[in-house]
């Protein structure tokens, strides 16, 4: 069992708050993304959990033990790192097995650790090569493998897939995925890049400004956003808002149109949709379209709707040309609401 | 090339002319050093009557004569052992002086780092002379003076600039993920230095070292003034410079000058990166 609990966790650098009070429960075998542009702390808080920075404040428990106060080398812990640190004066057996000599293992045993992860990884013919003779990829092999051999309870990865070409990190993502969920072990993994936060995640944490704003699996992070920052983070584009007047009896005027919204007193919120979420219909949103981007399967237009900027993914068989005048109607379960103050979602 | 064929004749002109000039300037350069040398290196492996005559030949006879007499001079073996002995001291102790200011100056932030690393380096701007007579001084009264041991320090003091410098240029090559990685796969801070940053930077260690005793080898001023019995090469030529013979001159400046030589060409990669030149 390795459930991981971040309990009150705070991080300054100096007078700067990198991590405002962080609570997580990360479930045993979980796969548990931190997704977050740079600077909102998902490498920070990754880096408090392996042990190589310390927290200002809170606890960290690991399998019900409580690991903040131990060196990273006694956490029970591997961590895979963004420019892999494959050792250059050792072979690639070496630094597979360097963990596990480290831990006085028997030389037999090292060997077959090593060979069954290298051959788990597919570099069983690179063994005997060094680091300096490796493509971005192949070390990026290394770098998992070398982890996994230590069979921890926890992998934490930092970035690991974003030095690769677009073509090898789709690979490896599948691989990854494929790989550690056979390994039984609670993985942590930090990026920026959703689409890959969106493939291997069991559950993601959507990180902004040293805050946790949403810990919910991949379709609930995208569907139900409970923050506008969420809303517009995820996405490519994201989420489109409209801002909506209160005309009484949970009835609200968005553009040139009145949907069924949230009965609540406010006087004015957030209307949000996404951009796949519209269809050309006879009634709709009037939106004047100002530029065409054809994508393929999808057109993506970029139009005007009520002096806001909306975008809209429509399929590519339409022909609509920039300048023309489109009726959107936005499918009505797939709206979402904000309070423009608080910023979180409305139910 | 391609594009020289789409070169105006005068451009052509100028480039030919100033590659002219380039090798003008190397060969000079090449020969400002390299001239002297040779002088040194056909006296030296001449017999002692052809040093001495006139006029000079400009290929070495290959006769030992002058080496061998350097080597049975009164006091000469002692003094090449003493500069041994004192350069490897100074090796050793500047290593362990300096390297572990190197790496702290590359792995952790503190007040006054900048300051640290430009104080360091005008250790070198402070005039050795002026030191020289308050140190015989405080030598005498410790007991340091004459003392291989004693010299050593004066010389650990200035070769620590270059060992500090250099050792941080070698640890700042070494990403800091190297260690943490080492640290999350069952290492201390020791042992991940011992298993992972000391075997990497251990050429470049031993360039800072090899450095160190060419540094102590070379200095003459310090050892002039602090030893008596116990002198060092360097001191001992210039003691014995006056009234020794010609060949016995050639013969000593050839032993002093050829390990600092090979020494420096081999470590000459590591003395580029102190300043933060690119190799090639």
């Amino acid at each position: 069992m390795a459930e991981i609990q971040i309990r009150n966790v705070a991080k300054c650098f100096g007078s700067y708050q990198a991590l405002h009070d962080i609570n997580l429960t990360i479930a045993d075998q979980e796969f548990m993304v931190l997704l977050g542009a740079s600077g909102c702390g998902k490498s920070t808080l990754l880096r408090i959990i392996a042990g190589l920075e310390t927290q200002t404040t809170g606890e960290v428990w690991i399998g019900g033990r409580r690991i903040d106060h131990l060196p990273p080398k006694d956490r029970g812990i591997a961590m895979v790192f963004q420019n892999y640190a494959v050792f250059p004066h050792l072979t690639v057996f070496e630094n597979i097995g360097f963990g596990l000599r480290m831990q006085k293992m028997r030389n037999d045993e090292v060997t077959r650790r090593v060979t069954r992860t290298a051959e788990l990884m597919h570099i069983e013919q690179l063994l005997t090569r060094y680091s300096g003779e490796l493509s971005g990829g192949q070390r990026q092999r290394v770098a998992v493998a070398r982890a996994l051999a230590m069979e921890p309870d926890v992998i934490l990865m930092d970035e690991p897939l974003s030095n690769l070409d677009a073509l090898l990190r789709l690979e490896m993502r599948a691989e990854l995925k494929g790989v550690l969920a056979e390994s039984n072990t609670t993985a942590i993994y930090v990026t920026h890049d959703q689409v890959e936060a969106m493939s291997l995640a069991d559950r993601i944490s959507v990180m902004h400004q040293g805050r946790i704003v949403q810990a919910a699996s991949p379709v609930e992070v995208y569907r139900d956003p409970a923050e506008r920052f969420v809303a517009g983070f995820i996405g490519n584009p994201p989420m489109n808002f409209l801002p909506a007047r209160n005309t009484g009896a949970g009835r609200w005027a968005v553009a040139n149109q009145v949907f069924d919204g949230p009965d609540v007193p406010a006087t004015a919120l957030e209307f949000a949709i996404r951009p796949e979420d519209v269809r050309p219909a006879d009634e709709g949103l009037e939106a004047r379209v100002r530029l065409v981007e054809p994508l393929g399967a999808h057109l993506l237009l970029t139009c005007d709707v009520g002096g806001a900027m909306f975008r809209a993914i429509l399929d590519s068989d339409m022909t609509v040309r920039a300048g023309d005048e489109l009726k959107l109607a936005a499918m009505p379960d797939r709206i979402r609401w904000f309070d423009p103050d608080t910023s979180l979602s409305i139910a | 090339m391609s594009d020289t064929a789409v070169l105006l004749p005068d451009q052509g002109q100028t480039r030919k002319t100033g590659r002219w000039l380039y090798a003008a300037s190397v060969t000079l350069l090449c020969a400002w050093v390299i001239v002297p040398l040779y002088f040194l290196l056909i006296n030296t492996l001449s017999a002692p009557e052809t040093v001495n005559s006139f006029p000079k030949s400009f290929v070495p006879e290959f006769d030992l004569g002058s080496l061998t007499f350097f080597a049975g001079f009164q006091g000469m073996l002692t003094a090449l052992k003493n500069s041994i002995v004192v350069a490897f001291l100074t090796m050793v102790m500047s290593i362990l002086i300096g390297a572990p200011a190197g790496y702290a100056l590359s792995r952790f932030e503190f007040r006054g780092k900048e300051a640290f690393r430009l104080l360091i380096l005008l250790t070198r701007a402070f005039p050795l002379p002026l030191l020289a007579l308050p140190l015989a001084v405080m030598f005498i009264r410790t007991g340091l003076d004459d003392t291989a041991f004693g010299l050593a320090l004066v010389h650990t003091t200035l070769a620590i600039p270059f060992a500090v410098l250099i050792t941080f240029s070698l640890f700042s090559g070494i990403p800091v993920e190297l260690e943490e990685a080492a640290w999350t796969l069952g290492c201390t801070r020791l042992t991940a230095f011992t298993k992972v940053v000391l075997p990497l930077i251990l050429p470049g260690i031993t360039a800072s070292a090899i450095f160190a005793f060419v540094i102590s080898w070379n200095e003459v001023f310090a050892a002039a003034v602090l030893t008596i019995e116990n002198r060092t090469l360097t001191a001992f030529l210039l003691q014995t410079l006056g009234e020794a013979p010609l060949h016995l001159k050639f013969a000593g400046g050839f032993i002093l000058v050829v390990p600092a030589l090979i020494f420096i060409f081999a470590v000459r990669k590591y003395l580029f990166a102190m300043w933060g030149i690119a190799n090639r």
